[in-house]
C-alpha cells in the first residue's frame, strides 16, 4: 500500500472493465423489456425489487465462481460443483429432518463438499487424472449420492435457521447476496493480498517451473479443489434452504457449466494463469441479468434458450481476441492521426467543390 | 441355451390353462426411480399385487430400454403369466412383445404407451393429460364465477408431452369464457426451485395484486411459487388463487394449510386397473379396451387433506 508506483486500483479497473460494460447493457435491456426494472421498494419486511432478484438468484453461479475462477487458474476445470451442490443440499437437509440444529448442518454440508473437493483434488495432483476426467467421475456419481440421502425424494424441512441462510434476510437484504458478497470479498482478499494468488497462477501457466521454483503445487492444487467443493457446498445449502427441501434430482443441475461460463465472461482463460474473481463475479450477475432479460420479456418459453444463446455468443464475440485485437487498434490509432479527419475532409471538401 | 427356452416356452403356452386362478405370477418391469410419481407407482403396483395375492416379479430397469427387454425377456423365460411394463421410451419394443405375444403372455402398458402394432399388447393403462389440464380449467371457471380473473401459468419442461397437454388442455377447460386470459406463461421446468423464480418475476412484471390464479403443470412448481407469494407479502390461496396438477403429497399439505386451492390426482395406482384387466382376461378371455384412461380426480378444500397427506407420505413420494 505505502508503495503508489504498483497501486492496483487502476489496473482493477480497466481489467474489469469490458464486464462492466457487459453488465450495463445487459441491465439496460432489462430496462428496454421492462423500465421498472431499477424500482426497489421495502416489502414485508425484505427488500423487493429486479434488481434484488437479480444479485439473489445468481448467488449460487457466483458462489461457484468464485472456486471455479481457481480451479481454472491453475489450468483445471471443475465439473462436479453442480453435483457437490446436491449432495451438500441433501446432507444439510437429512442433518436438520434428525433434529440437529442449523448450524451442525451447515458445518455437516461444508464438511461433505470439503470432503468431495479433497478427493477431486487427490485425483488431479496426487494421481495426475486430467481435472476434466477427474471431476466427471463425481460429477456423474455426485448426484447418485445426493439421490441415496435423500432417499429419492424430495427432502422437505422447516428448520428456521437453515431456511434463512437460502430465503431469509439480513437487514432488509437477502442472506444469499451477503453471503456471495462476503466470500467474494474474503477469497479476494485472501489471493491478493498474499501471494496466493501469484503462486497459483504460476502452477496455470508451468506447473513444471513451479515446482522448480520453489512451489509446493500439489498442497495449492488440492486446496484449490478443496475451496471449489466448499463454494459449491454453500451454494447447495443456499438452493436447499430457498425452497425448504433438497431436491436431489434438480439441485444444481448444468450450474457447473454456468459456472464455467462465468468465468469465461469474466475474460479468464480456460488455459490458466492470470484471473480475476471480481470479474468472474460480474460474469455471474451478466448470466443472471441475461436470465432476468428472458423472464421479464413475457415471450414464449420455446425463446428462451435462444434469446440466452444469441446474447452469450454476442458477448464472446465481443470479447474474442480478434475483436479485442481491433478495439486495440483503433484506439492505438485514435490520438495520433488527429489532424487525419481535417486532411480527409478536405479533399472532400474540394471534391464536392 | 435355445433349447431351454423353447421349453419354458412351451410349458408356458400351457402354463395360464393350470393355474390362472389363486397363485398368478406377473412381471412387472419399472422404470427406474426417476420421480418421487414413479416410487409411489412402485409401492402401489406391490400393495395392489399383495392385496389380490400375486406373485409380483420386480425389475427396475434403471430407466434404460435394454435392461427393460432382458426383464421381459427374463419373464417371459420363467413363465409368468402377464406381465406389465413401464415403458421408459416409444419405439423399439415390436421385436420383444412378439415373443411374449408366442408365449401367449399378455402384455399390459402403465402411464406410456408406445408405437407398435396395439395386436402386440392387451391394453395400455394411462392418464389423459390434456383432460387433467382440462380439469384444473373448468374448475377455475367455477371458482371464479364470471368474475374477471389475470392467470399466469408455470408450464413444465419446454416441449414435453407433460407440458404441452397440460396448457392445451388447459386453455379448452377456459376457452369461451372471456372473464378468464392468461397473461404470462413461462417455464418452471417442472422444479420447486424453477417454480418459485419464475414466479418470482411474473409478481415483479405483472404485480401481485394484478394477478389473480396461478396454473402450474405440476405441484412441484406451485409449492416453489407458493413461497413466493408468501415472500412477496401476499396470501397464497386467497390472493392468488393456485391450482396445479400430481397430486403429490405435499400439494394436500398446502391445501390443508389454505396456501393452496385445488390439484388435480395423476394416481399412482395403475396396476389396479391393469391387473383387474389382466385377471378377467385370463379368467374368460375378455378383452379390455385398447385404452384405459385412470381417473383424474380433482382434490379441493372440501376434501380432508390432513389425512390424504398422512396416507400418501409413506408410498414414496
Amino acid at each position: 500500500m505505502t508503495q503508489p508506483t504498483v497501486g492496483p486500483r487502476p489496473s482493477v479497473f480497466k481489467r474489469i472493465m469490458p464486464q462492466l460494460v457487459i453488465l450495463a447493457v445487459a441491465l439496460a435491456l432489462n430496462v428496454a423489456v421492462f423500465p421498472e426494472f431499477f424500482h426497489i421498494d421495502f416489502r414485508n419486511g425484505r427488500l423487493f425489487g429486479n434488481l434484488i432478484d437479480v444479485l439473489n438468484r445468481g448467488a449460487p453461479v457466483a458462489l461457484l465462481c468464485i472456486g471455479m475462477t481457481l480451479v481454472i487458474a491453475t489450468k483445471g476445470i471443475d465439473l462436479s460443483v453442480g453435483a457437490v451442490m446436491a449432495i451438500a443440499g441433501a446432507v444439510a437437509a437429512a442433518t436438520v429432518v434428525d433434529g440437529h440444529s442449523w448450524g451442525t448442518a451447515l458445518l455437516a454440508a461444508l464438511l461433505a463438499g470439503g470432503l468431495c473437493g479433497l478427493w477431486n483434488g487427490f485425483l488431479v495432483a496426487v494421481l495426475r487424472i486430467q481435472p476434466i476426467v477427474a471431476t466427471l467421475v463425481l460429477m456423474v456419481a455426485g448426484r447418485g449420492i445426493a439421490q441415496l440421502v435423500t432417499e429419492g425424494k424430495i427432502l422437505t424441512f422447516d428448520n428456521a435457521g437453515l431456511i434463512n441462510l437460502g430465503a431469509g434476510t439480513i437487514a432488509g437484504a437477502p442472506t444469499p447476496i451477503l453471503i456471495w458478497l462476503a466470500l467474494g470479498a474474503l477469497v479476494t482478499f485472501g489471493v491478493r493480498r498474499t501471494a496466493l494468488g501469484m503462486l497459483i497462477e504460476a502452477i496455470g501457466i508451468n506447473e513444471r517451473s513451479s515446482r522448480l521454483a520453489g512451489i509446493n503445487s500439489r498442497v495449492l492444487l488440492v486446496c484449490v479443489y478443496l475451496v471449489s467443493g466448499l463454494c459449491a457446498a454453500l451454494a447447495g445449502v443456499i438452493v436447499a434452504a430457498d425452497i425448504k427441501g433438497a431436491d436431489a434430482n434438480n439441485a444444481g443441475l448444468w450450474l457447473e457449466l454456468d459456472a464455467i461460463l462465468a468465468v469465461v465472461i469474466g475474460g479468464n482463460s480456460l488455459l490458466g494463469g492470470r484471473f480475476s474473481i471480481v470479474a468472474s463475479l460480474l460474469g455471474a450477475l451478466i448470466i443472471q441479468s441475461i436470465n432476468s432479460v428472458i423472464l421479464l420479456s413475457g415471450l414464449p418459453p420455446e425463446f428462451n434458450l435462444v434469446i440466452k444463446a444469441l446474447l452469450i455468443l454476442g458477448i464472446l464475440v465481443i470479447q474474442s481476441p480478434r475483436i479485442g485485437n481491433y478495439i486495440y487498434m483503433l484506439r492505438a490509432s485514435g490520438p495520433q492521426p488527429q489532424p487525419d479527419p481535417l486532411v480527409r475532409q478536405r479533399p472532400e471538401k474540394e471534391a464536392a467543390q | 441355451m435355445t433349447f431351454k427356452t423353447t421349453l419354458l416356452a412351451s410349458a408356458i403356452a400351457i402354463a395360464p390353462v393350470a393355474a390362472f386362478a389363486a397363485d398368478m405370477t406377473i412381471g412387472f418391469s419399472q422404470i427406474g426411480s426417476e420421480s418421487g410419481w414413479r416410487a409411489a407407482e412402485t409401492t402401489v403396483t406391490k400393495q395392489e399385487a399383495e392385496k389380490r395375492g400375486i406373485d409380483l416379479k420386480f425389475a427396475d430397469a434403471q430407466q434404460k430400454q435394454e435392461n427393460q427387454i432382458k426383464a421381459i425377456r427374463s419373464f417371459i423365460a420363467q413363465g409368468v403369466d402377464g406381465i406389465l411394463v413401464a415403458p421408459v421410451v416409444a419405439t423399439g419394443w415390436d421385436e420383444v412383445l412378439e415373443e411374449a405375444a408366442d408365449a401367449e403372455i399378455p402384455v399390459v402398458l402403465l402411464d406410456r404407451t408406445i408405437d407398435a402394432d396395439e395386436s402386440l399388447y392387451l391394453t395400455a393403462v394411462t392418464s389423459d393429460l390434456v383432460h387433467e389440464g382440462r380439469v384444473a380449467g373448468e374448475w377455475l371457471v367455477n371458482e371464479m364465477n364470471g368474475a374477471d380473473c389475470r392467470i399466469v401459468e408455470l408450464q413444465g419442461t419446454t416441449g414435453s408431452s407433460p407440458a404441452i397437454d397440460r396448457k392445451n388442455g388447459f386453455e379448452q377447460g377456459i376457452a369461451g369464457h372471456g372473464n378468464l386470459e392468461i397473461v404470462r406463461s413461462q417455464t418452471g421446468d417442472f422444479t420447486r426451485a424453477q417454480g418459485k423464480v419464475v414466479m418470482e418475476s411474473f409478481l415483479k412484471a405483472e404485480g401481485g395484486e394484478n394477478i389473480c390464479a396461478l396454473y402450474a403443470h405440476n405441484d412441484d412448481m406451485a409449492v416453489g411459487a407458493i413461497q413466493a407469494i408468501k415472500e412477496a407479502g401476499l396470501k397464497p390461496g386467497e390472493d392468488i388463487k393456485i391450482v396445479a396438477i400430481d397430486a403429490v403429497p405435499d400439494a394436500h399439505k398446502a391445501i390443508a394449510a389454505g396456501e393452496m386451492n385445488a390439484t388435480i390426482e395423476l394416481t399412482p395406482n395403475m396396476a389396479g386397473p391393469a391387473l383387474d384387466a389382466l385377471e378377467a382376461y385370463l379368467a374368460s378371455g375378455a378383452m379390455p379396451a385398447k385404452w384405459i384412461q385412470t381417473e383424474s380426480k380433482l382434490f379441493t378444500s372440501a376434501d380432508d387433506n390432513e389425512a390424504i397427506f398422512n396416507m400418501k407420505k409413506d408410498l414414496g413420494y
